[in-house]
């Protein structure tokens, strides 16, 4: 919303001399009408004046220049060279002079033009910023010759209206009451402690005949038209309207048309009620229906688009079409034109919601759409209305009809809310007193009838007692509020265990050097493709969402794998040459009541120079480490054949106990290929449930040993295809008490090794708690892991 | 005449071991001079022949040269040891100026940075973390915070949805954590609930249609705005520095009533105006405001006895900021060489 400070002033008494741009702006945006700009308008244009042409030349070194001696108020003229071909002399023209600036920013410089000295450059409409509509009288190609009332030496700036300022504000969509210069000079004039002053329109409504013996109002639609006001005038007179409607149409950002076009759009502004006219010669029978397009009609709209309308849009129409969308925009059937005699002028209410829609649908936002959407003063209607025609006896551009037409279908709700100060102050925390409350909210237009508050009509956003608390804070002050805590703080904050357990993965894995990544929840159903992801696979029944941005975001993620693919993807593709990455996602698994199961999964992904399936086991062995897993239940890898998103040589499954934590492995080639991956890439999703329910408790201390420990190495020979895990776990199964640990060392096939056989090498730790081992106890301890890995798995020492 | 033999072979043998270049000639010198069959013995091998009073004589003479001879072995031989650890040591000098042992450490993403400190400066004040699901209820995305059937942000146009009555979406806002825990815990409430949100904004420099949120809610007895200003006064002080300005600006929320936006005093140009605050002196940071005591009492909460307040602040933007990140898009591509430098 744009705002002319010259035009708040004819309202409240808030001068540029007493409130700089920046104090108003402050003041009114910590009372609640948010500044985002302000401009002053005089600086885009700097000393460029009305110059009187007194002679002219040809210039003597040029066929199509002229050489003019101008009069701009001074001693003497000043010698402008101009290439324009419509001056003359007696001509009044735009001088831009030495050191000037057009609003575009341009700077205007003495100059020497094929050798004659230039003092400066005539203008056109267009080098001052403006446009045919703004001086109709006026050339598009040629400089502007003035017919204005000014004298050689006037500044320009100040005869096109741009000494003023003009500050944009962002109006909160609870009030769209603020959103015209009245509403915003009611809060000014609180905000500054001021008097509103508001004008009564007069109608003399000399032209013969009554309205309501020429046209017919008729609301079909009650809730989505509480309202309907109406207004003609005959004998109509197109033309330009007068120079101070333009600018200040034109400062407000809209662009002038015509007298009846404008004086809609100026009522607009100033009262904030968007305003229509109607040729009302083009009003089939005289008849206005308010109702809702039928099926299969369309209209030509103002812009000249042809447009379809759906059975939920509202329409003015006439006893055959329509002629408007209701509150968007007009129809080209019943456009003002030239020869336009008679006008209707519609001042009415519509549904908020059903314009917002309604625009929305047809792809045009406009400045009386944005208007309605948020809700309109139902009230305002014929102040509106006799606004217009009072602007129409004041530019004499037609003759008003008596009589007004207005169509209140039910009646229009008033509210009223208790005062209640003490709940006021107990919600703001302040003191302040009742007569302070009532002072405030009787400047803002509220009523009182004893302890009933009476909401003015235009603020349909109070309702509560907390709204008033709002209004009195507002002005009251949000910063002279104490800054006071309630009371002493009587819980204790922090992490719940389970977030504790998600911070303590994250550490792990950034102190294993690896980078957290944020990817989308949402993918493209086509990546389970790309993970080669079964077509019965269950994960496959995805949330999926019914209006998606694009297919890339359209479901809901039930694997975490292609987001890190995804991430990995785009690393390689800006040739970085390793990454490690994690992410604790969700992902989203269907519910029968229509909603999610969320659980997080610890995703892991690596890529880069010697990084193989063991270095991604190793992180994972170091997470479950670190969350001390082992203590709560046996953890186990076991190789997984089957998921054809992975490897299926280079994949397994963790195991703690009996529950399967995760997967991790070697992303499938084929999967890889898919990604455009030409590299081996090692992926690994956790569940983070799991991982949080066998999380160690705190660790206790173990006596540290007192006695020596032993180590033997042994070397054995076995079948090729027999995990060294199995071998692992029957060596701790089978060295009894004294065996603290045991290492693989070595894994050797080849030379010196029989075909389909494998050496393994384990270096085991021997030690008693409670003396100092002797050889026969470390004998009698690998002779028991010898004999069964023997019986179990042929399993024979080198 | 044996005296004089001592003094010969002391003169010799400690002139010898000054000389030693190594630590095996020494060992060699004490073999010549003090072994079993070294001179020192050939010479007391001549105590026979001397008188009974002679005798004590010469064997303190000849214990004091043996003493002698060891002192010097052993002087020369540490000598010997510092020369030969100072030229062992001079020899394994390094290129200090050659680059360290690369040690790749890991890198929280940057936005966490930002959320862990905030978490932290909350949970100081006595606040918990809590947490929930993202496919939400537009029940309570929604309607139990005040917004009403036809507001514009549950349009199909603003919000993503899984169900032709629009009755479950994708959270637009942290928000609907505050009908959460108002329905499952009991009041006294301090909590915060940061998550992901999502809206159906095409993505750009400041826009992607998943980002970041923190939520946080107070609710007791006697909780007023005067809290709230006190409460986020000092968490902004905690996150950009103490004597940080701020001010409170009216603003509208459905859920909440009062309103207010929060903005601090840019502190790039000290509220003069400049390109950081868009000319206008300061920066918003979060929009905050009083429950709305519809919303209370539509949770379960007398609102004459309770009140509270709630804030929702948006995480990208606030870590854009702290680190000058200049385009959203960088935060969710994870490029390793954006990811490293935080």
């Amino acid at each position: 919303m744009l705002l002319s400070r010259k035009w708040l002033n004819e309202f409240v008494d808030v001068s540029l001399d007493e409130y700089k741009d920046r104090e108003f702006a402050e003041a009114m945006t910590v009372s609640g009408s948010k500044v985002e700009i302000t401009e002053d308008l005089s600086k885009k244009i700097r000393n460029v004046v009305a110059g009187r042409v007194i002679s002219m030349e040809k210039h003597p070194d040029s066929d199509h220049m002229f050489v003019c001696m101008v009069d701009v108020g001074k001693d003497s003229p000043v010698q402008i060279v101009t290439g324009a071909q419509n001056v003359k002399t007696g001509d009044i023209v735009p001088a831009a002079l030495d050191g000037s600036i057009l609003p575009d920013g341009t700077e205007i410089h003495s100059s020497i033009l094929r050798g004659v000295e230039s003092d400066g450059m005539l203008c056109s409409l267009k080098e001052l910023g403006l446009t045919l509509h703004d001086y109709p009288y006026a050339i598009e190609n040629g400089i502007w010759i003035i017919e204005e009332d000014c004298a050689p030496g006037d500044d320009i700036g100040r005869l096109i209206g741009m000494d003023d300022h003009v500050v944009e504000f962002e109006i909160t969509p609870n009030r769209p009451d603020c959103l015209c210069v009245i509403g915003l000079a009611r809060e000014a004039a609180v905000t500054f402690g001021k008097e509103l002053k508001l004008h009564t329109p007069v109608v003399e409504a000399k032209a013969g005949g009554n309205i309501n013996d020429m046209a017919k109002i008729i609301i079909e639609d009650p809730e989505l038209c509480p309202r309907y006001t109406a207004r003609m005038v005959k004998n109509v007179k197109i033309a330009p309207s007068p120079a101070w409607m333009r600018e200040r149409i034109r400062n407000a950002g809209m662009r002038p048309i015509n007298n009846i076009v404008d004086i809609t759009n100026y009522v607009m502004l100033e009262y904030g009620q968007p305003m229509h006219a109607f040729d009302f010669s083009c009003v089939n029978n005289g008849e206005v229906h308010i109702r809702r397009a039928k099926k299969g009609e369309s209209i030509q709209t103002l812009d000249g688009n042809e447009r379809a309308l759906s059975e939920n849009m509202l329409c003015i129409c006439d006893t055959d079409k329509p002629i408007c969308v209701a509150g968007v925009m007009g129809g080209a059937n019943s456009e003002i034109v030239g020869d336009t005699a008679m006008v209707l002028f519609e001042s009415a209410n519509f549904n908020g919601p059903s314009v917002r829609r309604t625009a929305t649908a047809l792809g045009m936002r406009t400045d009386a759409s944005s208007r309605y959407e948020k809700g309109l003063d139902p009230e305002n209607t014929i102040k509106a209305v006799q606004r217009a025609c009072e602007l129409i006896e004041l530019l004499g551009a037609g003759e008003v009809v008596e009589g007004i037409i207005d169509v209140v279908p039910n009646e229009i709700k008033k509210t009223s809310v208790k005062l209640e100060p003490g709940k006021i102050n107990a919600l703001l925390g302040t003191d302040v007193s009742e007569d302070e409350m009532r002072r405030i909210l009787l400047d803002l237009g509220f009523g009182f009838d004893k302890d009933n508050v009476l909401v003015p009509s235009w603020r349909g956003d109070v309702e509560h007692y907390s709204d008033l608390a709002e209004e009195v804070a507002r002005f009251f002050g949000y910063n002279e509020i104490p800054v006071k805590f309630s009371g002493a703080i009587n819980k204790c904050g922090g992490y719940t265990d389970s977030q504790l357990c998600e911070n303590k993965i994250g550490e792990i894995c950034r102190s294993l050097g690896m980078d957290e990544i944020i990817t989308y929840s949402f993918i493209s159903a086509s990546y389970y493709d790309k993970i080669n992801l079964p077509s019965d696979s269950p994960l496959r029944d995805s949330l999926r969402i019914l209006n998606p941005l694009g297919e890339d975001t359209s479901i809901m993620r039930t694997t975490i794998l292609p987001s890190m693919l995804e991430i990995i993807t785009r690393n390689f593709n800006f040739r970085n040459k390793a990454a490690s990455l994690y992410e604790i996602g969700r992902i989203y698994l269907k519910r029968d009541d229509g909603l999610a199961d969320e659980p997080k999964i610890v995703s892991l992904g690596m890529y880069g120079d010697g990084v193989d399936f063991f270095t991604l086991k190793g992180n994972v062995e170091a997470i479950l480490k670190g969350l001390r897993v082992g203590d709560t239940a046996k953890i186990k890898y076991t190789a997984k054949k089957d998921n054809p998103s992975y490897h299926p040589g280079r994949c397994a499954e963790v195991w703690a106990g009996d529950s399967c934590i995760g997967i991790l492995g070697q992303i499938n080639p084929s999967v890889c290929a898919n990604y455009g991956l030409d590299c081996e890439v090692y992926c690994a999703e956790l569940s983070f449930d799991a991982l949080f329910e066998h999380k160690g408790a705190l660790p206790v201390y173990k006596p540290l040993p007192r006695f020596p420990s032993v180590t033997r190495d042994i070397a054995l020979i076995c079948d090729i295809k027999i995990p060294v895990g199995d071998l692992e776990e029957c060596i701790i199964r089978s060295g009894g008490e004294y065996l603290k640990n045991c290492e693989l060392f070595d894994v050797y096939t080849g030379h010196h090794i029989a075909e389909g056989r494998k050496s393994v090498a384990f270096s085991l730790t021997m030690r008693s708690d409670d003396h100092t081992l002797t050889d026969e106890d470390a004998e009698k301890t690998v002779a028991a892991i010898l004999k069964a890995l023997d019986s179990e798995f042929g399993a024979v020492i080198r | 005449m044996m005296k004089d033999m001592m003094q010969q072979l002391r003169d010799t043998a400690i002139g010898a071991i000054l000389k030693a270049e190594n630590v095996e000639s020494l060992e060699a010198m004490r073999i010549k001079y003090l072994g079993k069959k070294g001179e020192l013995t050939a010479i007391l091998k001549q105590m026979g022949s001397l008188s009974p009073e002679e005798r004590p004589v010469m064997g303190q003479i000849a214990n004091r040269l043996r003493s002698d001879i060891e002192e010097a072995l052993d002087q020369r031989r540490k000598d010997l040891e510092a020369v030969r650890m100072a030229l062992k040591l001079e020899s394994e000098t390094v290129d200090v100026t050659m680059p360290g042992k690369d040690v790749k450490e890991g890198h929280k993403h940057p936005m966490y940075n930002v959320l862990d400190q905030i978490k932290d400066i909350f949970i100081g004040m006595g606040f918990e973390i809590v947490d929930g699901p993202e496919v939400e209820l537009s029940k309570y995305n929604f309607t139990m915070l005040n917004i009403d059937e036809s507001h514009p942000s549950r349009e199909w146009t603003d919000t993503f949805y899984f169900k032709d009555d629009s009755s479950i979406c994708l959270r637009t806002q942290t928000s609907p954590m505050q009908v959460r825990t108002m329905l499952t815990r009991d009041v006294p409430i301090r909590m915060i609930a940061p998550g992901r949100v999502y809206r159906k904004d095409e993505v750009d420099a400041t826009h992607s249609p998943m980002f970041h949120q923190i939520e946080g809610m107070v609710i007791d007895k006697g909780i007023t705005m005067a809290d709230l200003k006190a409460t986020l006064n000092l968490v902004v002080e905690k996150l950009y520095g103490e004597g940080t300005v701020t001010r409170f600006r009216p603003h509208h929320f459905p859920f909440t009533e009062p309103s207010c936006e929060m903005d601090i005093r840019c502190h790039k140009c000290g509220g003069k105006g400049c390109p950081t605050c868009k000319g206008e002196g300061w920066i918003e940071i979060l929009g905050a405001g009083m429950v709305h005591p519809k919303v209370l009492a539509g949770c379960g909460i007398d609102p004459d006895v309770y009140s509270g307040w709630a804030f929702g602040m948006g995480l990208e933007r606030l870590a854009m900021g702290e680190y000058k990140i200049t385009d959203l898009r960088l935060i969710f591509e994870n490029d390793v060489r954006f990811l490293e430098q935080f």
